[in-house]
C-alpha cells in the first residue's frame, strides 16, 4: 500500500506503508537459510506424523503376532517387525507422539520456571540473585542425566516422572540464560525511561524486559527440545522412562539390543527416528539463532 | 523574585560506596554529587553544564529519584520528593518527565511508536483507549512527525526523529517539569538546532520548565535562562545566561568558555588551557576541588572549600578569588571543624 503524502516542506514524497515487526523480520531472516528450512520441514513432518499418525498406522500397535516375529522389512511390514511380531513402522509413528510430547512439555516446563526465577534473580539482584544463582550452581554441579535418574528413582519410573525430571534438570540452563539477558537489558535506557514514566516494576518486567529477553530462550528452547528427546530416550533405554508396551523410541532401542546381529532393523529404524528428529530441531534452532540473535553466532 | 520556584534543591548529595575485598567492606565513597543546591522558576530553563563525570546526569536522575539521593532535599511544587514513598513518587512522575541522551537506546525496540507514546497515559490511567490513540497522533504532529508514523517501530526512524518521539513521550502526561539529560549530544549538529528549536516552541506552548543538562556550552547558551556550572560534583558558578557568558567569574568557567569554538577562521583567541585531568572523585583534592588545575591557585584554596556566594544579583560563584571576606570564610570553616 502506498500513497502520496505531502510533507511540511511542500515536497510530496512516496510513502510506502511497510511496517515490519521484529518477529516478521526474524522470519524473513530465517527463510534465507536453506538448512534451517530443511530442519523446520523435518520437525513439521514429525509433528504432522504425531498428530495424524493414527490415520496412517495400523490398528493395534501393541498386538503381538508371534508367527511374524523379527521379520525383515517387506511389503507387508515396511520397516519389519520386532521380537514380539509388532509392526515397527506403526510403533515409530506412535512413538513420535510420545517423544515430541515429552520434548515440548518438558521444555515448556523448564522455560516457565527458569524464566520466572531468572527474571527475578536478574532484576532484583542482591541476595535474591545470590540465592537463586547458587541453587542453579548446585543443580549444574550434577551431571544432568544422573540428576534425572535420581529424580525418576525417587518419583518412580514412568513417562510422566521422566518428563518432570527432564524439565527439572533443564531449569538452571534457562534460568541462567534469562538472568544474564535481564542483567544487560535492565541497564538499557528504555528501562530507565519506563521507570521515569512512573511504571510499576511488575509492568516493566512483563512488558519491557520479558519480550526483549525472549529471543535467546526461543533458540535455546528449540535446541533443548532435541536434548530432551534424547534424554527421554536415554531414560527409556534404562527402563526409567516409558514402560512396556509403550512404543517409546528409547524403549524400543533397549528392547531390541539383543537382536542387533540377527535383526538390525529393530534397532536401526527407531534410532534413525531419534536422530532425524534431533537433527531437525538442531538445524531449526541454529537457523533461529542466526535470525533472532546475530551476535550469538560463533 | 516575583515567581515562586517550581523546584528547589538543597544540599543534594550522592555518595557511591567503594567496596573492596571478599566481605565487601566499604573503603571509601565516590562523591558523585556533593552538596548541590539550586532552584528553578516556573517556565524557565536551567542549564547545567560540566565535563563528563562531574555529576550532572546523576543530579538529574536524583531529582526524579531514579537514583536515591544520599542526602538533601528536593522540593517540587511544595512537596518534598525525598520524603515520598516509592508509590507516591511513582505517581508524582506524571508531573516530572525526562528526555534521555541516547535516542537509540531510550525507546523499546519491540514496541511500536503508538505503544511507546501510549504507555505513560496507561500507567497513570489517563483517558480511555480511543482518546489515547487520538492523543498519540496529536502529539506526533506536535513534535513534527506524522500520524501515520504511529504504527512504525523505532528502528525505522533516524536519530533526530527518535529524539522527537522521546520528547513526545515526555509530553504525553502534560508534565510541569522536563529534565532533559543531554538530549541533543547524540545528534548531528544540523539536527541539534531543529530539536532545540522544537523544545523551545514546546516550552512556550505548554508552559514547560526545563532542566537542561549538557556538556556543550553553545547549546546551553541557546536554550537556557540561567546556567549552572558543575565541577567534580559541586556547583561552582551559577548565573543568568547572558551574565555568565559575558562575564564568567570562576576560573573553570573561564577556561570552559575559552574552549568554545568560534565559527570565524580569522578570529585569534586566547585559550586558557587547563593542565591535568579531572581528579578522581573517590579521592578529591582537599579544599577547593579545582585547585589542582586552577591558574589562580592561592594557599587558602588547598585548605578550605569555597562556598557558593552571590556576587552580583543572581550571579553566584564558589571561588576564593571573589570572597572579600576570605578571613570570614576561614573563621567560619574553623568554627565548623
Amino acid at each position: 500500500m502506498s500513497e502520496f503524502v505531502p510533507k511540511a516542506d511542500g515536497i510530496a514524497v512516496m510513502k510506502v506503508e511497510k511496517t515490519v515487526g521484529p518477529w516478521r523480520e526474524a522470519w524473513n531472516g530465517f527463510k534465507k537459510s536453506k538448512v534451517a528450512v530443511v530442519g523446520m520441514c523435518i520437525v513439521l513432518f514429525f509433528i504432522l506424523l504425531a498428530i495424524f499418525g493414527p490415520l496412517i498406522a495400523q490398528e493395534g500397535i501393541n498386538d503381538q503376532v508371534l508367527k511374524d516375529r523379527l521379520l525383515p522389512p517387506s511389503s507387508e511390514y515396511w520397516l519389519g517387525t520386532d521380537d514380539l511380531g509388532r509392526d515397527i513402522l506403526s510403533r515409530i509413528i506412535y512413538g513420535a507422539r510420545i517423544s515430541l510430547w515429552v520434548g515440548f512439555f518438558s521444555v515448556i516446563g523448564s522455560v516457565v520456571v527458569g524464566s520466572a526465577l531468572g527474571i527475578i534473580a536478574g532484576y532484583y539482584g542482591r541476595w535474591v540473585d545470590t540465592i537463586i544463582s547458587r541453587i542453579f550452581d548446585i543443580m549444574l554441579a550434577f551431571p544432568s542425566i544422573l540428576l534425572a535418574i535420581a529424580i525418576v528413582s525417587v518419583l518412580g519410573p514412568n513417562l510422566r516422572n521422566a518428563l518432570i525430571a527432564i524439565a527439572v534438570i533443564n531449569v538452571p540452563n534457562f534460568g541462567r540464560l534469562i538472568r544474564s539477558k535481564v542483567l544487560s537489558i535492565k541497564e538499557d535506557e528504555y528501562i530507565t525511561a519506563a521507570k521515569g514514566i512512573g511504571m510499576k516494576d511488575a509492568r516493566i518486567l512483563v512488558s519491557h524486559i520479558l519480550p526483549n529477553s525472549m529471543a535467546p530462550v526461543i533458540v535455546q528452547g528449540t535446541l533443548a527440545i532435541a536434548t530432551a528427546i534424547l534424554e527421554a530416550a536415554a531414560l527409556g533405554f534404562l527402563g526409567l522412562g516409558a514402560q512396556a508396551p509403550m512404543p517409546e523410541w528409547g524403549k524400543m532401542l533397549a528392547d531390541s539390543k539383543d537382536f542387533l546381529h540377527s535383526a538390525p532393523w529393530t534397532m536401526i529404524f527407531p534410532g534413525l527416528a531419534i536422530m532425524l528428529t534431533v537433527l531437525g530441531f538442531n538445524l531449526m534452532g541454529d537457523g533461529l539463532r542466526d535470525a533472532l540473535d546475530p551476535k550469538m553466532k560463533s | 523574585m516575583t515567581t515562586k520556584p517550581l523546584l528547589e534543591v538543597e544540599g543534594l548529595k550522592k555518595y557511591f560506596p567503594v567496596k573492596k575485598g571478599m566481605l565487601g567492606r566499604t573503603v571509601g565513597h565516590v562523591k558523585a554529587v556533593d552538596d548541590v543546591s539550586f532552584y528553578v522558576n516556573e517556565g524557565e530553563t536551567l542549564g547545567i553544564v560540566g565535563e563528563s563525570g562531574c555529576g550532572k546526569s546523576t543530579t538529574g536522575r536524583m531529582l526524579m529519584r531514579l537514583l536515591e539521593p544520599t542526602e538533601g532535599k528536593v522540593v517540587f511544587d511544595g512537596k518534598d520528593l525525598t520524603s515520598l514513598t516509592s508509590d507516591e513518587m511513582r505517581k508524582t512522575r506524571r508531573d516530572i518527565q525526562m528526555v534521555f541522551q541516547d535516542p537509540y537506546a531510550s525507546l523499546n525496540p519491540r514496541h511500536t511508536i503508538e505503544k511507546i507514546l501510549e504507555e505513560p497515559l496507561i500507567v497513570h490511567g489517563i483517558d480511555n483507549p480511543k482518546e489515547r490513540k487520538k492523543k498519540v497522533r496529536e502529539f506526533l504532529e506536535i513534535v513534527g512527525l506524522s500520524a501515520y508514523h504511529a504504527k512504525r517501530y523505532p528502528h525505522q526512524f533516524s536519530g533526530g526523529q527518535r529524539q522527537r518521539i522521546g520528547i513526545a513521550r515526555a509530553l504525553m502526561t502534560n508534565p510541569k517539569l522536563i529534565i532533559a539529560d543531554e538530549p541533543v549530544s547524540a545528534l548531528d549538529v544540523s539536527i541539534q538546532s531543529q530539536v532545540l528549536n522544537l523544545m523551545q516552541d514546546l516550552q512556550k506552548e505548554f508552559n514547560l520548565t526545563y532542566i537542561f543538562i549538557a556538556h556543550d556550552l553553545g547549546v546551553v547558551r541557546h536554550i537556557s535562562d540561567r546556567v549552572g556550572v558543575m565541577y567534580l560534583g559541586r556547583m561552582v558558578e551559577m548565573a543568568a545566561s547572558e551574565q555568565l557568558y559575558a562575564k564568567p567569574l570562576h576560573p573553570y568557567t573561564q577556561a570552559l568558555l575559552s574552549a568554545v569554538p568560534v565559527p570565524d577562521p580569522d578570529y585569534q583567541k586566547e585559550q586558557i588551557l587547563l593542565a591535568g585531568d579531572i581528579p578522581n572523585p573517590a579521592n578529591p583534592p582537599s579544599g577547593c576541588t579545582f585547585h589542582t588545575r586552577c591558574p589562580h591557585k592561592m594557599d587558602i584554596c588547598t585548605k578550605f572549600a569555597p562556598q557558593l556566594v552571590e556576587q552580583d544579583s543572581g550571579h553566584s560563584v564558589a571561588c576564593h578569588l571573589y570572597s572579600d571576606q576570605v578571613d570570614n570564610d576561614i573563621k567560619q570553616m574553623e568554627g565548623s571543624l
